[in-house]
C-alpha cells in the first residue's frame, strides 16, 4: 500500500507515492539520498536521525514518511549554508566539538529548533533541552560550550 | 610557527558539520543487496536441520547462506583463538549467534525472509555467567581446543582448562612473608559488569566480489588485520582482498579486529552481487561488549604505609568466542598490582568461555576492570592507618625509570606529579564540603592512579608525497574513528616539513594503496603510526634539503626550514614547490618518502612491551543522597600525560569523552543477561549511556608534557587512561563519603542497599 505525499523538503517541492510503512529516515536516506541524518538507536533515544518537520525536531527513525504530507522537512543538507549553520559551524570549530561526527547533524538541527523557539540562557537549560541528542565521543562539554555561545550569548 | 603543538582546525569537521562525511552506511553500490542475519534463539544447542526453502521463495530474496555453503573453505576465524565459525556449524554457543544470512533486494525483504528459515534445535545445558561456567561439571562451551590465531601477540597459549581458554599469571617475591609481616591486610571480592561500547554507528560492512577479488567497505578499526583474517578464511593472497575504511562513527574498541566482515563476504560470494550488512543496535550489542568480571584481591601494608604484598585473581567472561579476551585478560593481570613498589605480588587472570555473546575490546580494557579494585584497597589501607590517601601514594608510587614488570618497559612518567595535579583539581586541600549540607547528603573525594600497557604491536608504515605545487598527501593506515587522527597525522607531517597543518592532507585507508599499519587502538596511533609519518616526512625533507643545498650552494646543515620553504644563512630561499620542480626539471614529478616503525630488537610481543605506559590518573568529588542512593558527580579531573601534545584541544577532547564513558561505566551502564543467555536490555531505552545532563559541573583535564614519549616530538598516546581512572576515583570518593562499594555500576538501588547495610544515617 502506498500513500500520496506532497511535501517541501529542504525548500523543494516533493510529490510522489511512498509505501505506507516507510520510515522518514529510510525515505530521506534511501529514496532522496539525503544521508546526513544517521540511523543508530531506532528507538527515539539517541537523536542521530533528528530532522525538522515544520520546524520541530523529530526522530526520523520513528516517524512515518507519509506523515510529512503537507509539511516542511529540513535536514542537515538543507540547513547547510544558512546563516545559522555558518555561525554553528564556526562555534563548533572553535571549541573542537566534532569528533566522529555521527551525532553532529542531529545536534545542529535540534539547536536550530531551540534557537527558533527563542531559547536563551544558561548551560543547564541548554543541557536539559539537548538531552535527547546523545554523543559518545566528546563528553559533551565542547558541544555545550559551542551551543552556549551560539544560543545563549550573542544574539 | 610549527604545526606541532597547535590547536589546528580538525581536517574533517566542516565535512561532518554539513552532513557530507561518508560513513559505510551511506554508500550505495550499483546492484547492492541488503543482508539480514538469522540469530539463534537459544544459547547452546545442536542444530538438527535448517530449511531455507520457504525464505528462498519470497519475493526479492536473492540468496540465503547457511553452514553448508562454506564446505570449500576452513570457515573458522579469530585473531587470538581461531574458534569462531562464520555461521554456526552444527552447534550454537550463544543466544544471538548467526545461523544464516539472507541477501535481498531491499532491507525489508531481507528482514522478512529471515523469519521464514526453519531451524530445529536440540537444546544443550547452558553455562551462562561465570559461576555456571566455572562450576564443577559445567557444560563445555567448546568441546575442543581451538587453534591459536595469528595476531594475539601473547606467545604460547596455555592449554584449555574446562571453560578457561586463557590464563595470565605472574608471581614475584615472597608473598607469604609479605602478608605475615603486614600491619594491615585489606581483602575483598568484587564484580564488574558487562558493558556495551555503543559506537553510535553500528557495525556496517559491504562486500563485493569481482573476478575472484574481494573488496570490503567496513566500519573497522584495524583494516590490515581484517584483510589478513579474510584472506586466510577464503584462501586468497593478501593483495586480492581490499579493505576500504570510510569515516567511522566511533569505535572505542568495538570495531577492532574482525566483526561482520566474514558474514558479509560469505553471503556476497554466494549471491554474486555486493551485499551490505548494517547491524541494528541490538545486533551490535551481541557482536561485542566489555567483559564482565569477578575478582578477589588482598593488599598488605606495613604500619608506616609501606606496601608489602598484593594478590589478585580475576575471571573475565569472554562469552562464547574468545575475540580479544586473552589480550584483555593479560592487560587486566598487569593492571592488578597498580604502579607501586611491592615486596611481593601474585596475580592470576582467567579468560572464561560462557554461553553469552562474545566480549572483546573496549577502551582501556583490563585497566578499567582492575584499577578501581586496587585503588579502593589502597584507600582502605590509608584509612586504617590514619594516613592521607595522597601521602600513601607518594610513598609507594614507582618513579620514572623503575621497573613496572620484569623484562618490560620501565616507567616513563611522573606519576606523583600527575596524581597531585588530579587531586588539586578536585579540591583535595580544601576543607570538607559536607558541613554545608543537610543530613541526607554526603560528599567525598577520591583519586586514582594506574598504568595501561599501551601501543599494541610496534609496526606501522607511512608514505608522504609532495607534488610539484608543494601539496602534501599523507598515506597512513590509521583509522579516523573520531579521535582526530587525520588532523594529528597532518600536523606531524606539516611540523617536519615546515608548512601549515592544513596544507598536508590525510586520506582514508584503502589497503590497496595505503601502507601497512597494524591497528588503531591501544592509544598507539599518534605514537607509533605518527612516528612512521614523521620519518616519511623527514625523508621528503631530506630530498628537499639535498636539492636546496645544490641550488643555494650551501651545506644542508646551515639551511633552515620554515614557511613552506628552505632558507640559507644569507636569507636566500626557495619554496618547497620550486625545489620539487627544480629537482625534476619540469612541472611534473613527486617526492615520495617512506617511514617505517618496527620492533627494535625482539618480536614486539606483549611480554617485551609495552611501547609506552599510558597513565591513568583521575580525581573525583561526588555527592550521595542517603535516602535514595543517587550519586551526583560534582567534579572530575584527569591527567593526560602525553609527552608532547600534537594538538592540545584534541587531547582534552579525548579525556573529556573518556571521562563521560567512565561516569557511565561507574554509575549505570550494565548489560543484563537472563539465566538462559538472553540479553534483556538490548535497546537504548533500557541501556542508558551518559547524556548532556550527566556532565559534571566541573570537568578538568590537565595536559602534562614532559617530552618523555617514544613517539614523534616526544609524544605518547592518550585517550584511554581517564576511562580506567574515573570509575576508580568515583568509587574512592563514594567510600570517602562513607559508602564503600565492591560492585559496579553504582546504581541507586545498589548504593541504597549498602547504605542500609552499613546503617548510615
Amino acid at each position: 500500500m502506498t500513500e500520496r505525499v506532497s511535501a517541501t523538503i529542504n525548500g523543494r517541492a516533493f510529490a510522489g507515492d511512498v509505501p505506507a510503512e516507510e520510515l522518514l529516515l529510510d525515505f530521506l536516506r534511501d529514496r532522496l539520498g539525503l544521508t546526513g541524518a544517521k540511523q543508530s538507536c531506532e528507538v527515539q533515544v539517541c537523536g542521530a536521525c533528528t530532522v525538522l518537520v515544520d520546524g520541530n525536531p523529530v526522530s526520523a527513525c520513528c516517524f512515518l514518511a507519509a506523515d510529512v504530507d503537507g509539511r516542511e522537512v529540513e535536514t542537515i543538507e538543507g540547513l547547510a549554508g544558512s546563516d545559522f549553520h555558518q555561525r554553528a559551524v564556526e562555534a563548533f570549530m572553535r571549541h573542537a566539538a566534532v569528533q566522529c561526527g555521527f551525532c553532529t547533524p542531529g545536534m545542529l538541527l535540534t539547536a536550530k529548533a531551540l534557537a527558533a523557539r527563542g531559547l536563551r540562557g544558561g548551560r543547564d537549560e541548554i543541557a536539559a533541552a539537548m538531552n535527547g541528542n546523545l554523543c559518545r565521543c566528546t563528553g559533551y562539554r565542547s558541544i555545550l560550550d559551542s551551543l552556549t555561545e551560539l544560543l545563549g550569548g550573542t544574539p | 610557527m610549527t604545526a606541532v603543538g597547535q590547536n589546528a582546525e580538525r581536517a574533517d569537521a566542516r565535512l561532518k558539520l554539513s552532513g557530507q562525511a561518508e560513513f559505510t552506511g551511506d554508500i550505495r553500490l550499483p546492484g547492492m543487496l541488503y543482508g539480514a542475519v538469522l540469530h539463534s534463539p537459544v544459547a547452546h544447542a545442536r542444530i538438527l536441520s535448517v530449511d531455507t526453502s520457504p525464505a528462498e521463495k519470497l519475493g526479492g530474496v536473492v540468496a540465503v547462506l547457511v553452514a553448508g555453503d562454506l564446505a570449500d573453505i576452513d570457515p573458522h576465524y579469530g585473531h587470538a583463538l581461531r574458534d569462531r565459525p562464520v555461521v554456526a556449524l552444527g552447534t550454537v554457543r550463544f543466544l544471538g549467534e548467526p545461523v544464516a544470512v539472507v541477501a535481498a533486494e531491499s532491507q525489508a525483504a531481507a528482514d522478512a525472509a529471515v523469519a521464514h528459515i526453519d531451524v530445529r534445535y536440540e537444546e544443550l545445558p547452558v553455562a551462562v555467567g561465570l559461576d555456571a561456567a566455572l562450576a564443577a561439571g559445567a557444560p563445555l562451551v567448546h568441546e575442543k581446543r581451538a587453534r591459536a590465531g595469528a595476531a594475539h601477540g601473547l606467545g604460547d597459549l596455555p592449554d584449555a582448562d574446562g571453560n578457561v581458554c586463557y590464563r595470565y599469571s605472574f608471581r614475584r617475591g615472597d608473598v607469604e612473608r609479605a602478608f605475615e609481616d603486614a600491619a594491615v591486610i585489606v581483602e575483598g571480592e568484587y564484580a564488574f559488569p558487562a558493558v556495551y561500547q555503543y559506537a553510535m554507528e553500528t557495525h556496517t560492512t559491504i562486500a563485493h566480489w569481482q573476478a575472484g577479488e574481494l573488496t570490503l567497505w567496513s566500519s573497522c578499526q584495524h583494516p590490515f588485520l581484517v584483510r589478513q583474517e579474510i584472506a586466510v578464511l577464503f584462501g586468497l593472497p593478501l593483495d586480492r582482498v581490499r579493505v576500504v575504511v570510510p569515516f567511522l562513527g566511533g569505535g572505542f574498541g568495538s570495531k577492532s579486529y574482525t566483526k561482520m566482515e566474514p558474514l558479509a563476504a560469505a553471503i556476497a560470494r554466494k549471491a554474486g552481487r555486493p551485499v551490505r550488512i548494517l547491524n541494528a543496535v541490538h545486533e551490535s550489542m551481541i557482536t561485542t561488549r566489555r567483559h564482565n568480571m569477578t575478582a578477589r584481591m588482598r593488599t598488605a601494608a606495613a604500619a608506616d604505609g609501606t606496601l608489602l604484598g598484593r594478590t589478585a585473581q580475576a575471571w573475565l567472561d569472554t562469552g562464547a568466542y574468545a575475540d580479544n579476551g586473552p589480550r584483555v585478560t593479560a592487560t587486566a593481570g598487569d593492571a592488578a598490582p597498580g604502579p607501586y613498589r611491592w615486596h611481593a605480588v601474585d596475580v592470576c587472570a582467567h579468560c572464561v568461555y560462557t554461553n553469552t555473546s562474545p566480549a572483546g575490546s573496549y577502551r582501556a580494557f583490563g585497566a578499567t576492570h582492575l584499577q578501581w579494585i586496587g585503588e579502593s584497597q589502597l584507600d582502605e589501607v590509608a584509612r586504617r592507618l590514619g594516613m592521607d590517601r595522597l601521602e600513601i601514594r607518594r610513598r609507594n608510587l614507582l618513579r620514572p625509570g623503575e621497573e613496572v614488570r620484569p623484562g618490560g618497559k620501565p616507567l616513563d612518567a611522573d606519576l606523583v606529579g600527575d596524581v597531585e595535579k588530579a587531586a588539586g583539581a578536585v579540591g583535595w586541600g580544601e576543607p570538607p564540603a559536607r558541613s554545608a549540607l543537610d543530613n541526607h547528603r554526603r560528599r567525598g573525594r577520591g583519586v586514582s592512579v594506574g598504568l595501561l600497557a599501551a601501543g599494541a604491536h610496534p609496526v606501522s608504515t607511512a608514505t608522504v608525497r609532495m607534488g610539484p605545487d608543494g601539496s602534501v598527501t599523507v598515506l597512513v593506515g590509521t583509522t579516523e574513528v573520531g579521535q582526530g587522527a587525520r588532523t594529528v597525522m597532518a600536523q606531524i607531517a606539516a611540523g617536519v616539513l615546515g608548512i601549515p597543518a592544513g596544507q598536508a592532507v590525510v586520506r582514508g585507508t584503502d589497503t590497496r594503496y595505503t601502507p601497512y599499519d597494524r591497528s588503531t587502538g591501544a592509544s598507539r596511533s599518534t605514537t607509533v603510526a605518527g612516528l612512521a609519518v614523521q620519518r616519511a616526512a623527514q625523508s621528503v625533507l631530506d630530498a628537499l634539503l639535498e636539492t636546496a643545498s645544490a641550488r643555494l650552494e650551501a651545506p644542508p646543515q646551515l639551511l633552515t626550514v620554515a614557511d613552506g620553504g628552505v632558507r640559507d644563512p644569507g636569507g636566500r630561499s626557495m619554496t618547497h614547490a620550486e625545489l620539487v620542480r627544480a629537482r625534476f626539471g619540469f612541472d611534473g614529478g613527486e617526492l615520495i618518502g617512506h617511514g617505517r616503525v618496527q620492533p627494535e630488537g625482539g618480536s614486539g610481543s606483549y611480554a617485551e612491551g609495552p611501547v609506552f605506559w599510558e597513565v591513568c590518573v583521575a580525581g573525583a568529588e561526588v555527592e550521595v543522597d542517603l535516602d535514595t542512593g543517587v550519586i551526583t558527580v560534582l567534579r572530575t579531573s584527569s591527567v593526560a600525560d602525553v609527552g608532547q601534545a600534537i594538538n592540545p584541544q584534541l587531547v582534552a577532547r579525548q579525556d573529556e569523552g573518556a571521562t563521560l564513558q567512565g561516569i557511565g561505566n561507574a554509575l549505570f551502564e550494565e548489560m543484563h543477561f537472563a539465566p538462559d543467555g538472553m540479553l534483556l536490555n538490548d535497546t537504548l531505552l533500557s541501556y542508558r549511556i551518559p547524556a548532556f545532563a550527566d556532565v559534571p559541573a566541573t570537568m578538568r583535564c590537565t595536559i602534562v608534557e614532559n617530552g618523555d614519549g617514544p613517539g614523534p616530538f616526544g609524544a605518547k598516546g592518550c585517550g584511554e587512561g581517564a576511562l580506567a581512572a574515573i570509575p576508580a576515583a568515583i568509587v574512592n570518593a563514594l567510600a570517602d563519603a562513607g559508602v564503600p562499594m565492591n560492585t559496579l555500576p553504582l546504581t541507586p538501588e545498589r548504593v541504597w542497599r549498602r547504605i542500609q547495610e552499613l546503617k548510615i544515617s
